[in-house]
């Protein structure tokens, strides 16, 4: 009996699709022949068995290292631009790294890592590589404090749910996302960018929504994804008007119906669609009804993914969650029975379910738990709101009370800041228990989102 | 406007989102028969902290909640600017 086959990213890729692009800000670099050419100076076969901690200042690099490296090196770590320096070496550590991959080689001699590559562009030519073995991904937890935990993958659970639904129909895609790349949300997008035959744009941190937006339209993108903070921003942007996607997705934070609404308004010939997926449990499933929550149905076993919900929070056995945590003092990743617990708090109304929000985001008011999105989701259905964030604010009578930061849409007349605001009120009253209604609303000009593209819960 | 005044208002606000039908607010009625509940108080001084910069039921450690409209004006108006 033959060994059974592994694929590697190199084997999605063939210089039989003309034209295909991985491109940031800066540069682009061509997918087509991609497996003749190398980032790491022609380095790999040093990398081969390695643990290699993938630490660059951009994407693209990123990027083209993780197709040279996956199928070659025994790991690859990425890491986020975000991630703080002062958890790397217990990250090292952890997963055992023995080698980096960097922009930077001269801030890791002396670091006790034995193996420095260095990526670096324009792309060098290289003869093309065999694969030799499956590469396990290893992805950092967005959580805001303390160190990461570090989940194991392999590309075939990163890749379960892009296999299962097929090739895009139509003209090859060109992908985009408000994601980087090395978070799980992004990499899904580049993932399917690689294995859909498409092209890739790529996000910058430091570039204007509207310069952003004006590559994305450059570059001819019909398919992208960001979390439901990135789209609001662009909604209040005013870029939307310029940019026509066919293919719109929502995941990472609660898609509400009015952020759901507004993309289909504003994009009225695309598919608008939201989906949920963690770098724990992996890709759950993805809405297209264009509401929000999801069917009760989904619950059970649907195409090979188990649902179930207890205690209030959503448990996902597939065979696209992580395989593990890695570390010293890993925790149990499943269940006994193979569950990952989300951590995700949902509520069944009707025939739906609802997300609620985060169990680690309850905030006490007076003793009472409250979720904070649930807040923003009513506020947010006022037709002058963009986005909205809830939290609690001390209180000497009640211990805590509720209040509400807003911003209201591109031009609305502040004369009508008072009137906006009791309509807001009366809404929350309307539709929350009275403890859950904000004391105070304040209108503010933009909220904090996180590097990961999550609205920033300080107090949470 | 005075201090005075701007608590005053935002008492008759707040009982109007809350549906709290106020008897006519003098300086000797007791709060409890305001019709407020702890949420409402809650709610009023956080809006007053916003409004006037102060929470004087917070700055002071040994401040008793006050008894009467009157005493729960003074509160603010006693608070140094």
């Amino acid at each position: 009996m033959s060994p059974r086959e592994i694929f590697a990213l190199r084997d999605h890729l063939g210089a039989e699709l003309k034209g295909r692009t991985l491109s940031d800000a800066h540069n682009s670099a061509s997918l087509t022949d991609i497996l003749s050419q190398t980032v790491l100076g022609g380095r790999l076969r040093e990398l081969s068995s390695r643990a290699v901690l993938l630490k660059l200042s951009d994407q693209l690099r990123s990027g083209l290292a993780m197709i040279e490296l996956d199928g070659i090196a025994r790991r690859m770590l990425l890491c986020p631009p975000d991630l703080n320096p002062a958890h790397l070496d217990a990250l090292i550590a952890d997963a055992g790294i023995d080698a980096v991959v960097t922009d930077e080689p001269a801030r890791w001699t002396g670091s006790g890592v034995a193996l420095i590559v260095t990526a670096e562009l324009p792309l060098a030519p290289a003869t093309p590589a065999q694969t030799e073995r499956a590469t396990e991904w290893l992805m950092l937890t967005s959580g805001t404090s303390g160190v990461p935990k570090i989940a194991g993958h392999t590309l075939e659970a990163l890749t379960g749910a892009i296999v299962a639904e097929g090739p895009a129909r139509g003209p090859a895609p060109v992908w985009a996302t408000f994601y980087d790349i090395r978070r799980y949300g992004g990499l899904q997008i580049f993932l399917r960018a690689i294995l859909s035959g498409g092209s890739m744009v790529l996000s910058d941190p430091h570039e204007a929504l509207a310069d952003h937006v004006a590559r994305l339209n450059a570059r001819a993108v019909s398919h992208i994804s960001g979390t439901p903070s990135h789209w609001r921003k662009l909604l209040m942007s005013g870029s939307a008007a310029q940019f026509a996607p066919r293919y719109v997705r929502l995941s990472g934070e609660i898609a509400d119906q009015a952020v759901l609404d507004g993309l289909k308004t504003a994009f009225p010939n695309a598919s608008v669609g939201h989906a949920y997926a963690s770098t724990e449990a992996g890709v759950g499933f993805a809405v297209n009804d264009g509401l929000e929550g999801f069917p009760a149905d989904y619950l059970g076993n649907r195409n090979g993914v188990e649902m179930k919900v207890v205690d209030g929070s959503l448990r996902i056995r597939s065979t696209r969650t992580a395989h593990a945590y890695i570390g010293r003092n890993a925790t149990a990743l499943t269940d006994d029975d193979g569950f990952v617990d989300s951590g995700d708090m949902v509520e069944l109304r009707g025939d739906r379910y609802y997300f609620v929000g985060r169990r680690g985001g309850i905030i006490n008011i007076g003793g009472l738990k409250v979720h904070p999105e649930e807040i923003e989701a009513v506020i947010n259905r006022h037709p002058d709101v963009r986005m909205s964030r809830a939290k609690s604010r001390r209180s000497p009578i009640t211990g805590g009370i509720v209040v509400a930061d807003v911003i209201l849409a591109d031009g609305t007349d502040p004369a009508r800041a008072k009137e906006i605001r009791d309509q807001i009120l009366n809404q929350c009253r309307a539709h929350l228990a009275s403890h859950k209604v904000p004391a105070v609303i304040r209108f503010v000009e933009a909220l904090d989102v996180t590097p990961a593209g999550k609205l920033a819960r300080t107090d949470a | 406007m005075s201090v005075r005044l701007k608590v005053i208002e935002a008492i008759k606000q707040i009982a109007k989102e809350q549906h709290v039908t106020l008897p006519e607010l003098s300086d000797d009625l007791s709060l409890h028969e305001t019709g407020f509940d702890s949420l409402a108080f809650a709610i009023l001084v956080a809006r007053l902290e916003d409004e006037t910069g102060v929470d004087p039921f917070t700055i002071s450690e040994d401040a008793a909640f006050p008894a009467t409209v009157g005493d729960f004006v003074r509160a603010y108006e006693n608070v140094p600017a």
